[in-house]
């Protein structure tokens, strides 16, 4: 094992290490976004107030078991073997999504799982009094949401996302037994082909450091750019 | 004299505990009301159904001539005209002091966003914060807090001001600086119903004293009488421990 014979493998196979890190990216990215966007949706769903015994109450019932069935199912099981189950099951009922499709699909509701009891906690851990406060000004529950309680969610959430983001850039390597040409399946490729496994995969540990690295970095800075300054300006005339 | 909220045969229980029995009591316009009583006597439960943050179990809320239990009752929009200040302050942590003063008038009201913060900056120079517009909630102390609740509560020019026991969660040395923000609005003429402890304060701005016990209301009356002579057994003893 040597530099040499690392630095001939860059050479000769960096386009495609470029490619597979592109990938792997890109389906982190995405299947976060998706797995957020689930995660804020069944958050909100168990918000939604009811009267007990209602119509609603019973369709919200009946839609939040479903949405806890989904969540169990996908925290219970290996990613793994939800992507052979999603991609391979599905072909079986003639639904053949393409490679990349499943592999967002199975990412982003694994996300959306975990995301789902973050943005649950992040909605219990605000104060009641606030949405009293926005109720007793006329405000909708919608209108609170919105306004109030999710940006104070985000921010609360912002770390937990991050990690799950991070989590996805290493996870997506598991989509390989699907063929997904992310990194990992890039790189068995390549050391298929030159045999030189140890420096092949050594190259691709040093671009999931970079990445995951460079994910956190960027983390930190956006809360500390979320958190804003400390300090506050004291009007000195009566204008704003 | 015009009454704004009137209260009739009202109870309130939460399971089978009752909080509120048969409580029948009005507001008038103008009129400063201080609501007494020991803690657990059910004060905050009677604000609390007043702006229906808490759902009767039974009787009716007046509200200039409208039963607004009814069904057909857009409870959104008589929410507005009640101005509610709570014991927490429950300031929005996400939005500065002068946005806290701007989004219901904006959301609920469909004010402009000019005529919003021209009205806010007002209401917050009222209670003494139009220095600290730009200011989040974490950064003020709790006489500051709730002097911005104060005005946000007004900002939406309300017709009845509702506050829970304001300054019982403030250090001693800032209570003074709320009770002389209400002082001005009591003087101002607005109709406010206040729930406190602060014997002093209620003597001095109350139109009226109700004193409440075990959800029921036990004495009103004019601060001289129901605070310095009351008639009723529970009232003396209140007054003897609440006064030592
Ligand atoms: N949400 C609730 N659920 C159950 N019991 C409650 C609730 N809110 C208040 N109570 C009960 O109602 C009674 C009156 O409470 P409250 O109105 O807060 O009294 P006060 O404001 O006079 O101290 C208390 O016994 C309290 O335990
Ligand atoms: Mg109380």
């Amino acid at each position: 094992m040597s530099l040499d014979i690392i630095l001939s493998i860059l050479e000769e196979n960096w386009p495609s290490y470029l490619r597979g890190a592109y990938m792997t990216l890109v389906i982190a990215i995405i299947s976060t976004i998706i797995g957020a966007l689930i995660g804020l949706f069944i958050g909100v769903m168990h918000t939604i107030p009811h009267r007990k015994k209602s119509m609603k109450s019973v369709i919200l019932k009946v839609f939040n078991f479903i949405l806890t069935v989904y969540v169990e199912i996908f925290r219970g099981t290996p990613m793994i073997v939800q992507a052979m189950v999603v991609f391979y099951g599905l072909a079986a009922y003639g639904l053949e999504l393409d490679r990349f499709v499943a592999a967002l699909v199975v990412v982003g509701l694994n996300t959306g799982a975990y995301m789902a009891e973050y943005v649950r906690g992040g909605i219990a851990s605000i104060d009641k009094g606030q949405y009293e406060a926005a109720e007793a000004i006329g405000m909708s529950h919608f209108q609170t949401m919105i306004h109030v309680i999710l940006p104070q969610v985000f921010r609360n959430i912002l770390p937990a996302t991050g990690n799950q983001f991070i989590m996805n850039i290493k996870d997506s390597a598991v989509l390989s037994v699907i063929s997904v040409t992310e990194l990992f399946f890039t790189t068995k490729s390549i050391a298929g082909a030159n045999f030189r496994f140890a420096e092949s995969y050594i190259i691709t540990c040093v671009i999931y450091l970079i990445m995951t690295l460079t994910a956190t970095f960027l983390l930190r800075y956006i809360e500390r750019k979320m958190d804003g300054k400390n300090a506050y300006k004291v009007e000195q005339k009566q204008s704003i | 004299m015009e009454k704004v909220i009137e209260i009739k045969h009202l109870n309130k229980s939460f399971g089978n505990n009752e909080v509120l029995r048969d409580v029948n009591f009005s507001v008038s316009k103008g009129e400063v009301v201080c609501l007494i009583g020991s803690s657990g006597s059910g004060k905050s439960t009677l604000l609390r159904c007043i702006n229906l943050l808490e759902t009767p179990t039974a009787g009716e809320i007046i509200y200039n001539g409208d039963n607004i239990l009814d069904d057909q009752h857009d409870i959104k929009q008589y929410r507005t005209h009640l101005g509610m200040v709570f014991q927490q302050f429950n300031l929005f942590d996400n939005h500065n002091v002068l946005s806290n003063c701007v989004i219901g008038q904006q959301k609920v009201l469909k004010r402009s966003k000019e005529e919003a913060k021209r009205n806010a900056i007002n209401y917050l120079s009222v209670v003494g914060m139009e220095k600290y517009v730009n200011a989040k909630p974490r950064q003020l102390s709790g006489g500051q807090k709730q002097r911005v609740a104060i005005a946000r509560a007004l900002s939406m020019d309300p017709e009845v001001m509702l506050f829970d026991e304001p300054t019982s969660a403030l250090d001693p040395e800032m209570v003074g600086e709320v009770l002389k923000v209400m002082r001005k609005l009591a003087d101002e003429g607005r109709t406010m119903l206040i729930v406190t402890h602060e014997m002093e304060f209620a003597r001095e701005v109350s139109d009226r004293v109700v004193f409440m016990d075990k959800g029921v209301i036990v004495e009103e009356g004019p601060p001289a009488q129901v605070l310095v002579n009351p008639t009723q057994e529970r009232t003396k003893e209140f007054l003897k421990r609440t006064l030592k």
